[in-house]
């Protein structure tokens, strides 16, 4: 407690007078089409977005995407088929050998393609970082078009754990040459779902 | 590894610049492969209409919480407690190094994984930790490439880059048993990938830094590219995450702001692929957050200096630096590299660091750079001027500065001195280039001046 007492009498000490905080002012590019957008932003980052008008198509595209015989975990009611996981283990360990991860996101940022997601839809908050392949799913009407729009959203949000995911994780460590999976998914497919409102 | 980077203690800049700089071809990849990562930025910065609005309001954001510190600091640790997090305070790197230690002899493990901290590195946690029997491995891969080597980082954001993909083919074939003479990145990926997943597998506890912590909220934020921070705290048991009292930023919203900045600041992405917000503990981990103090609630107090204190480290000054890019981030002897480095590290001990603020040409491209609009060049001038008056310059120096001044306050003499130069440089040029003056060391000797400025002036108003 020695710590704590001495930093914070040293803070309150050397502070200088305080300065009101700015207002954030928000610039949204307003009638553009955000799903397009958010198509292109995540696709320069290494991702693949694709538009779907029903659950349907988009569990014709994973079939013909990953392979069958590997492990698969979805965590979609919607979804049917995967039907929904439900046997997660206490150990995060035992989901090393997931090839394909399907989650819902709870929706997207158009300027830099990134998916917002919490615990509640991760199945295991280990599940969209040690899977092979992740497949998100969120509504197209959902798309932000900024990270303020995005904490607009999140300023009434209580979550425990969230996280913003934009694209297969990456590296350029060795002389600045992109490589794709370097410790989590080495893809990353999300599906805009474009009829169904939410 | 090229012996030239390496081995940097006891060395000032300039002794460690000149080896740096024996190979030429290496020193121009180097500068190259900055300036690259310089312009993606510069791309990514554009790319946003409101761009320099949005740096503004950050810039404002930080001075909030300079004046608030005090405040957020204790609402910060009331929300972080509230969500179940132990929260830690360190004056020192010796309180936090031992702080860390508790919590590990506690849970008895031999073995942790760290993902990308440079308050860790500041701190030498790692070689504390050593010299307790705990091994560290390194996660994200371009710091786990410079740990094999026995080396320091030698830049924030790009830990390994000064190394060329054949040493690190050679580093992984000795180390993790890769066949010799493979060099391809995608393949020594995937083989650190293999590496370093078997550890954060087998790893009961995990080391974070922290980007962002939120008073608002108690929560912090971590960004990665890899995923590593993220893989090794949700397998691990208990999750310590490791801050400068400087993280602090006000509310949640203001999160939309930074992310904005930090990775198209650093790389020109957009966003970091990973951006991670960590409230409350995954359940049955244990989490713990330590606040390091280490020379910042000084800092704090000066009308110089604090803004420093507003860095989100980033890296943007060091890959536009002319002199970063070419004598290598080791040259600075300092965890923090580069032009912030340089302020940063006076700092916390004059005497050491006396020699940085003197590695820079002054030219401001940093402070222009800068997302958050610290006045970097301002502050490395004025470090120069409290080392001088500390008496932390060598004779050399001084005594160079004191001749300039008696010449440059004696008009006269100025003129004769100048005409003396020219003549030298013309006749003699031995006497000024030469190994005793550091000046045209990398330099080549410019063609003297036909006449002096007084001579062309007098000259131009006689013919009119």
């Amino acid at each position: 407690m020695k710590n704590r007492t001495e930093i914070l009498e040293r803070v309150k000490k050397n502070q200088p007078e305080a300065v009101p905080l700015p207002v954030i002012t928000v610039a949204g590019s307003g009638s553009q089409d955000l799903a397009q957008k958010f198509v292109r932003a995540l696709g320069n980052i290494g991702g693949t977005a694709i538009e779907v008008r029903d659950w349907d198509e988009i569990i014709l595209h994973i079939t013909d995407r990953f392979s069958p015989t590997s492990r698969w975990i979805s965590m979609i009611p919607e979804l049917g088929n995967p039907s929904v996981y439900t046997e997660f283990s206490k150990d995060p360990r035992m989901l090393e050998n997931v090839s394909v991860a399907i989650l819902e996101g709870h929706f997207g940022v158009a300027e830099n393609g990134a998916v917002w997601i919490t615990e509640e839809n991760m199945g295991d908050r280990v599940l969209p970082f040690i899977c092979e392949h992740l497949v998100l799913v969120i509504y197209a009407s959902s798309i932000r078009d900024t990270m303020h729009q995005a904490y607009e959203y999140l300023n009434s949000s209580s979550y425990s754990f969230g996280t913003f995911i934009a694209g297969p994780s990456k590296t350029a460590d060795i002389e600045q040459s992109l490589v794709l999976g370097a410790h989590g998914p080495k893809t990353m497919t999300v599906f805009l779902l474009k009829t169904m409102n939410k | 590894m090229a012996e030239s980077l390496s081995g940097s203690s006891g060395s000032d800049h300039a002794t460690l610049a000149t080896r740096f700089n024996k190979d030429e071809s290496r020193v121009d990849w180097h500068d190259e492969t900055l300036w690259f990562i310089r312009k993606k930025r510069d791309k990514a910065a554009w790319q946003i209409d409101e761009g320099e609005q949005l740096g503004e309001t950050a810039s404002q954001i930080k001075n909030n919480v300079l004046g608030n510190l005090y405040e957020y600091l204790l609402q910060f640790e009331e929300n972080a407690r509230a969500n179940g997090i132990h929260v830690h305070w360190a004056s020192t790197p010796e309180d936090h190094n031992k702080l860390v230690h508790e919590i590990i002899a506690k849970a008895h493990i031999s073995r942790v994984v760290k993902s990308k901290s440079m308050l860790t590195e500041e701190c030498h946690l790692n070689e504390y930790l050593e010299s307790k029997g705990i091994e560290v491995i390194d996660t994200d891969l371009g710091e786990r490439i410079v740990q094999l080597a026995g080396e320091p980082p030698s830049h924030i954001v790009l830990p390994c880059i000064h190394w060329k993909k054949e040493e690190i083919g050679d580093l992984f074939s000795r180390h993790l048993g890769t066949p010799e003479g493979n060099s391809d990145p995608q393949f020594l990926t995937t083989a650190a990938r293999l590496h370093l997943r078997r550890h954060c597998m087998s790893s009961k506890l995990a080391i974070t830094g922290v980007n962002f912590a939120v008073a608002e909220t108690g929560e912090i934020v971590v960004c990665t590219s890899e995923g590593n921070a993220d893989l090794e705290v949700q397998l691990a048991d208990v999750h310590i995450a490791c801050m400068g009292i400087e993280k602090i930023i006000p509310q949640r919203k203001h999160l939309g702001v930074f992310l904005r900045l930090l990775a198209r600041s650093a790389t020109g992405q957009p966003i970091t692929t990973y951006s991670s917000h960590f409230r409350r503990p995954r359940s049955g981990q244990e989490m713990h957050i330590i606040l390091v103090d280490n020379g910042r609630s000084e800092r704090l107090g000066s009308n110089d200096f604090r803004n420093a204190l507003k860095c989100i480290r980033c890296g943007a000054c060091m890959n536009t630096c002319p002199v970063y890019r070419r004598s290598g981030g080791h040259s600075y002897h300092y965890a923090i590299a580069g032009p912030i480095g340089a302020i940063l590290a006076p700092g916390l001990d004059m005497k050491q660091h006396a020699d940085l603020p003197f590695a820079s040409t002054l030219c401001g491209s940093c402070s222009n750079v800068c997302p958050v609009k610290i006045d970097i060049h301002d502050q490395l001038y004025k470090w120069r001027q409290v080392l001088t008056k500390n008496d932390h310059v060598s004779e050399t120096k001084k005594s160079g500065m004191r001749a300039m001044a008696m010449v440059l306050s004696r008009p006269r003499l100025y003129a004769f001195a100048g005409g003396a130069t020219r003549w030298l440089m013309k006749y003699l040029p031995f006497v000024i280039s030469n190994g005793l003056n550091p000046w045209y060391k990398q330099r080549e000797m410019p063609m003297a001046p036909k006449q002096t400025f007084s001579e062309w002036y007098l000259q131009k108003k006689k013919s009119k």
